[in-house]
């Protein structure tokens, strides 16, 4: 900790808001308390953006996933210095990433292009070109900081490693070769239904009853056949838990979500001219999204301060309320509110006891995990899962790998026309829902071994990747390896793409949370923004509830939806 | 381009039209004067582009240009390079009219005008088709132009069917993309390409490819279209057929018979001829040209002359008929002698879609005249006919007794026509069949049910040539029932599919006709006591069918019927007396296949509509007398004789004029008021009776 570099004092000392990190939803907050004429100072201890939403190059994740994973360095000591007006309350980093796993089967290679791999570290995430995301996106103008490009296709996968394509238009239906004449009509059928209803047709309305059932109830109904269920419920409606086995589904979609899904699905397919698909994809990654409204920000005044921990809040010692934060280069900033990134955790100062409003409080602000745990893989790869095609999702319904799967699995491959990698390499993001890490990893290992060749692992991984097996999950490595020898003669593995590099790991679920303290979420395990973006416009009413959240300010200023420019390709 | 509302203007639009409008006449003004004067100078050319650029519908604008280019190219100082630019700068022209409105004809047609001329890339024309036909993938104009510029790059139709599929996948909702592939294919398979030199190789993919857009979404009409093309690929043989002929092959024909049946004679075929003179009637699969005495020859005992005049039997007088009548002169003395007429034998005789009729057949048939006293024969047919059910008894046929259907399945397997290669046509017809009973099973579909209905009779003819075995009937039937309740709209055409299908059932074996077959008796008759009277009465026929059956009949009842046509009842040479009293035919122009039935001495057209509509719609839908076939006929004789009374039925004298009625009944029409019936007495001379009276 020697070489911090000398911090520059921040001027002014007084502002309506501080925000720490700049993931994403801090910087919409950021950007739309900016826009509501508040001062803001938004702060991120890293040097980058994004925070938890981040990209970074492949050389930085692993360093990154592993400062969040061990029980934080002990709390700089805060309390030494006693304030006759304020009490010292210490930040300090709670583990959010377990069983970090990363190998490197082609270290030449990679080590070679570790600078232009730039890594989602929240991945598989895309945008549907209608959701709320996109919505925000253009409201905002945050538009002009971004460039997307469309994803082609989506699939869903089997054991056998066959990928299926998902018909999720009436053009995908014609075309599809592996539908039958009678599940073509059914489908297409279903999806009629659900136009008339959405456009309010009387004669093909959805009754109210239908839409409290579950949905997939209501497909059964609409007699559709297994692969066809499966294809809405999980491909399109992209549902994470088994639907149909009630006792394990964690979370049962009613007909009336459902139909909200495919009504986004459908609303998403050509939306964009350009954007042929329903799915879209940020050039040089996910990261662009919170760095977009950190600019966003900026423009409104928002003041940004990268690089600067944060070593405590200041409380009132009478009140226990929120007065102000102490920075790492030990100046003292105030505000009235604080919006805090979900990685930190409040430590008293040690020796010396909270006032009593103070010890009322604390307890109840510790941050609140989700039910489960998301669990994330990264692989790199030298061909694509699909010859010609380059960026796609892929779907892996519930029991489709193997019968204990309770959740979907999503996959997504990124080529290097997203300027996230290397020409002829493709980057698959991997995610699933999960109890616990054993379970998560089960669950990613079950696909890379479907899908991929994975060659015996090489002793030369970084250091730090060493480290963290040793320290964390020293069997991982021998878990794998067992289980790639043991799928050997059954399946050769020829024609696979071969595994170059590879993360693993298992992220908490942590729930944005409105307290004394008010925090931003982690990133759910969802395959877009939408729930995420929600949270922050529900913390940003509870700080402001006189503001509005990005006022419209002109219709003129935004670009027509049918104009496809609004995301010109490069 | 397509589904998009039209917004109300606001009244800064019309305001901005209506300057527009001032600036337009302005121009236009301007234009026509040098027009008028042809003048072609640069300031004028120039003129007319602007005028057209903001109206591209302006077509005396582009015949204006193609003057001036023409005025231009004719100059002495014209080289070629400068002869490209002047066609350059109408391309321009055109494509900035174009983007004016894309769906401009007169546009269009100028590029493909400027094009012709040869002088200009072509290449470029492709890209701006493509940009054109992204904007509306359904442009029809777009598509025209695509096909006129592919032939001239000599572009492969396998690259344009490719193309067209491309399109096809991205929107499979356009006819313009399913037509040009049908354009493609049919090209392909003329030329006999790579790949696509048996029918029966490509037409399954081509029915898999479209099943996938019927099954996506029955509801779009595209794709039925296609189909209704495949269809039509797989039913129509080439080459045409002889499905039918009267005299029958290996029949008797006693001609002339005076009433008292002697040997076998069968009533079929026996038949009263006033003319000296009896029909051999040809009846073909589709409609041909090229029936002739050197195509068709004929040998017989009487006429060594072996001269026949064939006139085609068809309402629009023209060259290609589906029906071919001749007749032949018999001497007055008895006779028996057999006649053998030879079809075919010598190329000519061509279908409307130009392909030869290749299996030469023979037939040959016996003649027996009797000769008659001619007054006796006079007055015989000139008894009155009373279309009473007491009148009519059921026939009971004698075992051995030839109905001409029955022995006419002999000539349709002589004909063997392609056995081999129409066991593909029936095992497409049948997966069809399999496809869309599936289709039907999991949905309502109307236009599904009708191509049900349409396959299954195709395959019922298929399968058993001349219809004489119809196993679906019962099936179609229904269907059609459930289309009239489903489809109130397209009632009607399902009624007349309807009435088509039972009349195929009825005629469909000896045993279903026998029940339909009557004798007529009455008290005073003789003459025609002996023959049949095919009643088809009381089935609510709307359309009458199946007279390849029927070409024997001479004595034939649709009374109380809902005939509103009697299209096709030209091919019933032999009729004489017709019975369509209580249907519902509309006007007289209804009545013109008539004019073709020469032998027609008794007609009863009581209780129908006729004149209850001043306006006599048939004219637009049918091809009407006023409009070419009568008009043209009329001579300078017959127009002495339409004075003053007749010049208020004129239609009811150009259609009746020609037949030589003995006996008419028209009570119960509209039209049939003491004044026309007057006027009907003048223009038939040779009536004897009119509504039961008889005449002086």
């Amino acid at each position: 900790m020697d070489d911090i570099p000398p911090y520059p004092p921040i001027d002014p000392t007084t502002f309506d808001l501080i925000v720490i990190g700049t993931g994403l939803p801090g910087s919409i907050i950021a950007a739309a308390a900016s826009t509501a004429s508040k001062s803001v100072l938004h702060i991120d201890p890293n040097p980058f953006y994004g925070s938890h939403f981040s990209s970074l190059p492949l050389a930085d994740l692993p360093s990154f996933l592993s400062s969040h994973s061990t029980s934080p360095s002990p709390p700089r000591s805060v309390s030494s210095e006693e304030h006759h007006d304020f009490s010292l309350l210490g930040l300090a980093a709670r583990p959010i990433y377990s069983s970090i796993d990363i190998s490197s089967f082609s270290p030449d290679l990679i080590d070679q292009f570790s600078r232009k791999f730039i890594l989602d570290v929240a991945g598989p995430r895309v945008f549907f070109c209608a959701d709320k995301s996109i919505e925000l996106i253009l409201n905002t103008g945050a538009n002009q900081y971004m460039e997307f490009k469309s994803i082609d296709a989506t699939f869903v996968g089997d054991s056998k490693g066959n990928l299926l394509n998902v018909p999720d238009s009436r053009a995908a239906i014609f075309k599809d070769k592996s539908l039958g004449l009678m599940e073509k009509n059914l489908l297409m059928r279903f999806f009629k239904l659900v136009q008339g209803h959405l456009a309010d047709e009387q004669d093909v309305k959805i009754s109210d009853e239908d839409l409290q059932s579950p949905f997939v109830d209501f497909l059964n109904k609409m007699g559709l056949p297994p692969k066809i269920k499966s294809f809405i419920l999980y491909a399109i409606a992209m549902a994470d838990y088994d639907q149909e086995d009630t006792g394990v589904c964690g979370d049962l979609l009613k007909t009336k979500d459902g139909i909200d899904q495919l009504a986004l699905y459908n609303a998403s397919i050509g939306r964009f001219q350009n954007a042929s698909g329903a799915l879209l994809y940020p050039i040089y990654g996910q990261g662009e999204l919170s760095q977009a409204f950190c600019r966003r920000a900026a423009v409104k005044g928002c003041v940004y301060v990268l690089r600067m921990p944060v070593s405590a809040l200041l409380v009132d010692k009478d009140t226990g309320c929120y007065k102000g934060v102490r920075l790492a280069s030990g100046q003292d900033i105030f505000s009235q509110k604080l919006i805090l990134d979900p990685t930190f955790k409040v430590t008293l100062p040690s020796g010396s006891s909270p006032s009593p409003p103070l010890q009322a409080k604390l307890p109840f602000f510790s941050p609140k995990d989700d039910r489960g745990k998301v669990v994330r893989g990264i692989c790199i790869t030298k061909t694509s899962l699909k010859p010609d095609m380059s960026n796609f999702l892929v779907v892996y319904p519930p029991r489709s790998l193997f019968p204990e799967q309770v959740t979907s699995i999503r996959l997504l491959q990124i080529a290097s026309n997203l300027a996230v990698c290397p020409p002829g390499m493709f980057v698959l993001y991997i995610s699933a829902l999960c109890n616990d890490d054993d379970q998560g990893k089960k669950l990613i290992h079950a696909v890379t071994k479907t899908l991929l060749t994975v060659p015996p692992p090489i002793n030369s991984e970084s250091s730090a990747a060493v480290q963290i097996k040793t320290a964390e999950s020293g069997c991982a490595v021998q878990d794998e390896t067992a289980e790639s020898g043991s799928t050997g003669p059954s399946d050769p593995g020829e024609g696979k793409p071969t595994l170059l590099w590879s993360a693993l790991y298992s992220q908490e679920l942590t729930l944005g949370q409105v307290d004394f303290i008010c925090s931003t979420p982690m990133p759910d395990g969802k395959l877009n923004y939408d729930d995420l973006i929600d949270a922050a416009v529900k913390l940003f009413k509870e700080i402001y509830p006189e503001d509005e959240f990005f006022p419209q300010t002109s219709s003129e200023n935004r670009e027509d939806d049918g104009d496809g420019d609004a995301f010109p390709e490069t | 381009m397509h589904g998009r509302p039209r917004k109300a203007p606001k009244p800064e639009d019309e305001a901005a039209s209506a300057a527009k409008a001032q600036k337009l006449r302005a121009l236009q003004t301007q234009f026509f004067s040098f027009h008028h004067d042809q003048i072609y100078t640069k300031e004028a050319v120039e003129l007319s582009a602007k005028l057209l650029e903001i109206n591209p519908e302006s077509y005396t604008a582009w015949n204006y240009r193609k003057l001036a280019v023409e005025h231009y190219l004719s100059q002495p100082e014209c080289d070629p390079d400068s002869v490209k630019s002047v066609l350059d700068d109408e391309l321009k022209v055109v494509e900035s009219a174009l983007r004016q409105n894309f769906k401009s004809y007169g546009a269009w047609h100028h590029r493909k005008w400027v094009l012709s001329k040869g002088h200009s890339s072509i290449n470029h024309e492709l890209r701006l088709l493509d940009k054109f036909q992204k904007a509306d993938s359904r442009n029809f104009h777009a598509w025209n132009y695509r096909r006129f510029v592919a032939e001239l790059m000599n572009r492969s139709e396998q690259d344009e069917l490719k193309y067209t599929e491309d399109m096809i996948y991205t929107n499979f909702s356009n006819y313009s993309a399913w037509h040009n592939r049908s354009v493609l294919l049919s090209a392909l398979l003329e030329k006999k390409a790579e790949g696509f030199l048996l029918k029966e190789n490509v037409l399954p993919e081509e029915y898999e490819f479209i099943h996938q857009a019927i099954f996506t979404d029955p509801d779009d009409q595209s794709g039925w279209f296609y189909n209704l093309w495949l269809l039509d690929q797989t039913v129509t043989t080439d080459s045409p057929l002889l499905v039918s002929t009267w005299p029958t092959c290996g029949s008797d024909v006693l001609i002339m018979g005076d009433g008292c049946q002697n040997g076998s004679f069968s009533p079929f075929t026996t038949l009263l001829s006033d003319s000296g003179s009896f029909p051999i009637i040809l009846y073909f699969n589709q409609p041909v040209e090229g029936v002739n005495s050197s195509t068709v020859t004929i040998e017989c005992g009487f006429d060594k002359n072996g001269y026949l005049h064939w006139e085609p039997l068809s309402v629009s007088n023209s060259q290609a008929a589906q029906v071919w009548v001749a007749h032949l002169k018999f001497p007055t003395p008895e006779l028996d002698s057999s006649v053998e007429v030879r079809v075919g034998h010598s190329k000519g005789i061509i279908s409307t879609r130009g392909f030869q009729y290749c299996h030469p057949s023979t037939f040959s048939f016996n003649v027996h005249v009797q000769h008659v006293e001619r007054d006796s024969f006079q007055v015989s047919v000139a008894e009155s006919i009373l279309w009473r059910e007491e009148n009519f008894k059921i026939y009971r046929a004698q075992s051995e007794e030839s109905i001409p259907i029955a022995s006419f399945d002999q000539l349709c397997i002589k004909n063997g026509h392609e056995s081999t290669a129409s066991n593909w046509r029936t095992e497409a017809l049948a997966k069809e069949i399999e496809c869309f009973r599936e289709l039907l099973s999991l949905m309502d579909c109307k236009i599904g049910k009708l191509t049900l209905a349409r396959l299954l009779m195709a395959y019922d003819a298929m399968s058993f040539p001349f219809a004489t075995k119809l196993v679906h009937s019962e099936e179609v039937l229904e269907l059609y029932n459930d289309l009239m309740k489903l489809d109130p709209t397209h009632h009607r055409y399902y009624k007349d599919e309807h009435s088509l299908v039972l009349l195929q059932k009825m005629t469909s074996s000896k045993e279903s006709l026998l029940q339909h077959c009557f004798q007529y008796k009455d008290s005073v008759s003789s003459v025609i006591g002996n023959l049949i009277c095919l009643r088809l009465n009381n089935l609510s026929l709307s359309r009458i069918g199946a007279f390849e059956k029927l070409l024997w009949v001479q004595m034939l009842d649709l009374s109380h019927n809902e005939l509103q046509s009697i299209e096709g009842l030209e091919a019933m040479q032999l009729l004489s007396w017709l019975g369509l009293g209580n249907n519902k035919l509309g006007s007289v122009t209804a009545l013109e296949p008539l004019r073709k039935l020469k032998s027609l001495r008794v007609l009863d057209i009581s209780y129908n509509q006729i004149g209850d509509h001043s306006i006599d719609t048939t004219r637009y839908l049918c091809s009407s007398p006023l409009s070419h076939s009568v008009g043209s006929e009329l001579n300078k004789d017959e127009t002495a004789i339409i004075d003053a009374a007749l010049v208020n039925y004129l239609e009811a004298f150009y259609m009746l004029k020609d037949l030589n009625l003995n006996q008419l009944d028209i009570v119960g029409n509209t039209i049939a008021d003491e004044t026309f019936k007057s006027a009907l007495v003048k223009i038939m001379p040779t009536l004897k009776r009119l509504d039961g009276k008889v005449l002086d």
